[in-house]
């Protein structure tokens, strides 16, 4: 078996990793199915950018999504219903012409795709990202990077300053 | 061989699967993990096209800070849930109508 076959198999379980756990989180009836779901969606998002030779990406998916979002998810579902509870149900509503609107959108989203013939500019060759994109935000990105500092650190003491019990 | 719209597919999926579950769920935690799939989706299409179509790094930085919004945006809109489940007692959204006139 030579190597860009099995690259192109691991592709297409990815692929299909990311869109079924993807399905999984929006079908089930169990929050915490929809939590592990949301687990094996971000990891195969990573794995795809290991694909397209993003590793610093693929490394940040990892760090911030599975580490921190998803730890922050759990812990507002922990939070929101009762600890031992452990069939966390949650109910859905306007399911039919939901599903009806987004194969609307699936539809027109992929006959725009496959129509539309895209500028290409050649492939990246798969080299290392990371100092180069450690250049960039020290470059021409310094003024949105330090912005993004600030945005962080007002989302925190925003966020802190929402949950805080006022003093009575 | 694997190219730029089978990205572009997988990206639409994630897309379309996100609207619903933000359409059809009442639990408000759950229409936040419909927004991370969203979110998700457009990354993919960023670095998919920084990829394909540039062949500079542009594309990757830029998904660089929509991970660092995502990540604001949850912990905030997770202390807003904690603080209606503080009031109504629910995270049901169809609770959360005292602005309905």
């Amino acid at each position: 078996m030579n190597a860009n076959l099995v690259s192109q198999i691991l592709f297409y379980f990815f692929a299909v990793l990311t869109v079924g756990s993807a399905a999984v989180v929006v079908f089930s009836r169990s929050l915490i199915y929809s939590i592990f779901g949301l687990l094996f969606t971000f990891f195969g998002v990573a794995a795809l950018y290991v694909f397209l030779g993003a590793d610093f990406l693929a490394a940040t998916q990892m760090v911030i999504y599975v580490g921190g979002v998803l730890v922050l998810l759990l812990f507002g579902v922990m939070l929101t219903h009762k600890l031992y509870n452990l069939d966390l149900k949650t109910e859905t509503f306007q399911f039919v012409p939901a599903l009806l609107l987004i194969v609307a959108v699936f539809g027109v989203l992929l006959l725009a795709m496959t129509r539309a013939t895209w500028f290409s500019g050649g492939v990246r060759p798969p080299e290392p990202t990371t100092a180069e994109i450690g250049k960039m935000f020290m470059r021409e990105y310094i003024l949105p990077f330090e912005v993004a500092s600030v945005f962080l650190l007002v989302a925190l003491i925003g966020a802190a300053m929402i949950v805080r019990r006022r003093a009575q | 061989m694997i190219g730029l719209t089978h990205y572009l597919v997988i990206s639409a999926a994630l897309f379309s699967l996100g609207i619903m579950c933000v359409l059809t769920r009442k639990n408000a935690v759950s229409v936040l993990m419909g927004i991370e799939l969203i979110l998700n989706s457009a990354n993919l299409n960023l670095v998919a096209f920084s990829r394909f179509t540039s062949g500079n790094l542009d594309g990757q930085v830029f998904a660089v800070f929509t991970i660092i919004v995502a990540a604001a945006e949850v912990a905030v809109a997770l202390a807003i849930v904690l603080s209606m489940y503080r009031m109504l007692r629910s995270v049901n959204l169809d609770r959360a109508d005292t602005l309905k006139g």
